[in-house]
């Protein structure tokens, strides 16, 4: 298998002593990705089209991927401080904007809570972290773990579109790989901080909710109790499409992303 | 040697489609309890605890009872409570917990209590036994299933400790902690009752079980993986300094005795219908794999080998895929023919051993020659098997079977974990 290595920076920062590693392309303002509970799959087209502006760094949060784990870590909290620092240490963090998908909006939203100096923007993407007031969060336990990645798509036959009617194996390895440390961060509540709409009371930061209409993971009140919780937040809903919006409509999602920033 | 008797205890309602081939599905947490009915339950409860009474007036030496959570075949959820009743109950047997699924405890001092409580109203014939849980038991309970396995470990630490040194002692563990131990009832049995480890093939099982020189018991595990193992087990008490033996190694297996070879099949049969273990061969419930493979409960603590390509994994593969599901679709249902043995193919290959006193001493024999084992149970009365059923096979392992097989255990010298002390080798008196 080739990596991106060929066409992609990859770039490392260490943090209490372990390496933190991160994907790198594009140029003009940063915007640093989280990614999701099932973990980074590589540079997906939607990174190209926001590296058409930006310089879009695309972390593998500690635990995930080509990072190693920090054992002692038991909530998204604690990789929301790595990457405090990580992203500080790879010199991204000024000039620019936070942008977290799933669970990854979660630390995303942890981050922001901390007055992150230098950040311009946050943008969540069907982000996890709070409880919504009706329904639930889907509990990746009582899935297979494709089913749960399907479950993120609007349709089979969009999850077919970008995977096939079955994921290629790395893939599959990603995903149980990274479960395993999602589960280590989340567990009892099940992804979500009874704290944090408390905490982003005050964050200011200009924030983006980018939500699929029929997101089936994280269901449209939890970006609700965000909105509610956040004073500077605009709510963007996508048409017809799931949870993983970026990967169902890779342009749609760079599109709206874009046009937030060049609002700001 | 020692002989032991056990029934997983499921939960048998005649009307409801889950006993016998009704077409009723039987999935892994896949069933109401809307549907249970607590007067089926008061009935069934009694029942087994009748039966152990009599398996103890049989001349069984042990009264085997497991746990499991938020399912129909095994009504053990709080064992315990059971446990308590026969401590008082019944007069000689043993009372063999394998066991108290420790990471699901948020608060093993209570466990400590409880079976310091059951140690001494029986007088010091608890033994205790500490299991992982399967994924079900970390569902229903909600313990964080990447930490089961440090959960259990300082668990058993913990309660050894409690049980052991004098309190009162803070404890400032990693998933336990506790500003005053100092639990007032202490077992019976000093320095504590013995600890046996049940299980099946989980390697860090077995070496943990085998550092700490306890009784490993095999749950009706097929023979030769069963051998394979023991031998490791061996393999780790010779790395720790001593030679493991009989006392060491324990197998619970399917035996059910009748007067007649046609009363013997008839009830045989039972074992593989109705809500029978579902993660145990030949039954006819289905297994949410998902649900045994929690993240975590297995850990992968490498990093990935390399960095995943998007465009490589996500496209421009469907040709190959295509090809290799079809393959593992041939393969897979070839397992799962495998899996789902039949009635005979278990009788076969000794996972179900059913028959007059005359045909089973044998079959008896030969597990017994081929594994050695100094601590075995018998596994009976269970699946779709009515009160009746079990009582004649009981009576029959008292007037014929126990007898012989006392006699093989004295010729093929499989000395039990009663006559040998597995923590030291020396011979133990009495009992």
């Amino acid at each position: 298998m080739t990596t991106q290595a060929e066409t992609h920076t990859q770039i490392a920062a260490e943090v209490a002593g372990l390496k933190v590693n991160a994907l790198q392309d594009g140029s003009g303002p940063n915007i640093v990705v989280l990614h999701h509970s099932t973990g980074s799959p590589g540079w997906i087209p939607f990174y190209d089209h926001l590296a058409e502006n930006h310089t879009v760094t695309v972390m593998d949060m500690p635990g995930y991927g080509q990072s190693e784990r920090p054992a002692w870590a038991r909530h998204p909290r604690d990789i929301a401080i790595m990457l405090h620092s990580a992203i500080h240490k790879m010199g991204i963090d000024t000039d620019a904007h936070l942008l977290g998908l799933g669970f990854g909006g979660w630390v995303a939203a942890e981050l922001a809570s901390m007055h992150l100096h230098g950040l311009d923007s946050l943008i969540l993407v069907g982000a996890a972290g709070v409880q919504p007031e009706e329904g639930e969060i889907a509990d990746v336990i009582f899935y297979e773990f494709e089913e749960y990645v399907k479950l993120g798509f609007s349709s089979d036959e969009a999850y077919a579109e970008v995977f096939g009617d079955e994921a290629a194996p790395e893939l599959k390895e990603l995903w149980d790989f990274s479960r395993e440390m999602t589960a280590r961060l989340t567990w009892k509540p099940w992804m979500f901080n009874r704290q944090l709409p408390h905490l982003l009371s005050e964050v200011e930061t200009p924030t983006l909710l980018l939500w699929g209409e029929n997101d089936r993971v994280t269901p449209l009140g939890v970006a609700e109790v965000y909105d509610a919780s956040l004073p500077n937040s605009t709510l963007q809903v996508l048409d017809g499409l799931g949870h993983l919006v970026e990967l169902e409509s890779p342009q749609a999602a760079a599109d709206a992303v874009s046009a937030f920033i060049a609002g700001l | 040697m020692f002989i032991g008797y056990f029934t997983e205890r499921p939960y048998q309602d005649f009307e409801s489609g889950w006993v016998g081939a009704t077409g009723r599905e039987i999935e892994d947490l896949g069933m109401t309890n809307g549907d249970y009915d607590p007067r089926i339950g008061a009935e069934l409860y009694n029942r087994y605890l009748d039966e152990k009474v009599y398996a103890e007036e049989m001349g069984f030496d042990g009264l085997m009872l497991n746990e499991h959570h938020s399912t129909p075949f095994c009504m053990g959820g709080v064992m315990n409570v059971e446990a308590a009743i026969l401590a008082r109950i019944t007069k000689r047997a043993k009372i063999v917990l394998l066991g108290n699924v420790l990471p699901i405890w948020e608060d093993p001092l209570w466990l400590a209590e409880e079976l310091a409580e059951i140690d001494m109203i029986s007088r010091g014939r608890l033994v205790t036994g500490w299991v992982r849980g399967t994924g079900r038991e970390s569902v229903a309970h909600n313990s964080q299933a990447p930490f089961n396995w440090e959960r259990f470990q300082e668990a058993h630490d913990f309660v050894v400790k409690a049980w052991s040194t004098p309190g009162p002692f803070r404890w400032e563990g990693e998933h336990y902690q506790y500003r005053y131990v100092n639990p007032w009832a202490r077992p019976y049995q000093e320095p504590h009752p013995q600890i046996w480890i049940p299980g099946v093939m989980s390697r860090n099982t077995v070496k943990w079980c085998a550092e700490h020189r306890y009784p490993y018991v095999m749950l009706a595990t097929e023979i030769e993986p069963t051998k394979q193992s023991f031998d490791y087990y061996d393999e780790v008490a010779r790395e720790n300094g001593y030679e493991a033996s009989t006392e060491h190694h324990g197998y619970l297996f399917k035996v059910h005795v009748d007067e007649t070879e046609e009363l013997a099949e008839e009830a045989g049969r039972k074992y593989i219908s109705g809500p029978a273990n579902p993660f145990l061969e030949g039954n006819q419930g289905t297994v949410r794999s998902n649900l045994q493979n929690l993240p975590g409960l297995t850990s992968r603590t490498q990093l990935l080998p390399t960095v995943s390509t998007f465009a490589a994994a996500a496209r421009g593969r469907q040709a190959e895929r295509d090809a290799a599901l079809a393959e593992k679709e041939a393969e897979q249902d070839k397992v799962d023919a495998d899996a789902f043995g039949t009635y005979e193919e278990q009788v076969n290959k000794y996972s179900i051993i059913t028959g007059t006193p005359d045909t089973v001493i044998p079959k008896i024999r030969h597990v017994l020659e081929e594994l050695r084992p100094g601590n075995i149970f018998f596994w009976d009365g269970d699946g779709a098997m009515n009160h009746e059923d079990a009582m004649r096979s009981l009576r029959l392992f008292g007037e014929e079977v126990i007898p012989a097989v006392r006699e093989m255990g004295k010729e093929l010298d499989l000395k039990g974990a009663f006559e040998v002390n597995t923590l030291t080798g020396d011979p133990m008196s009495g009992d």
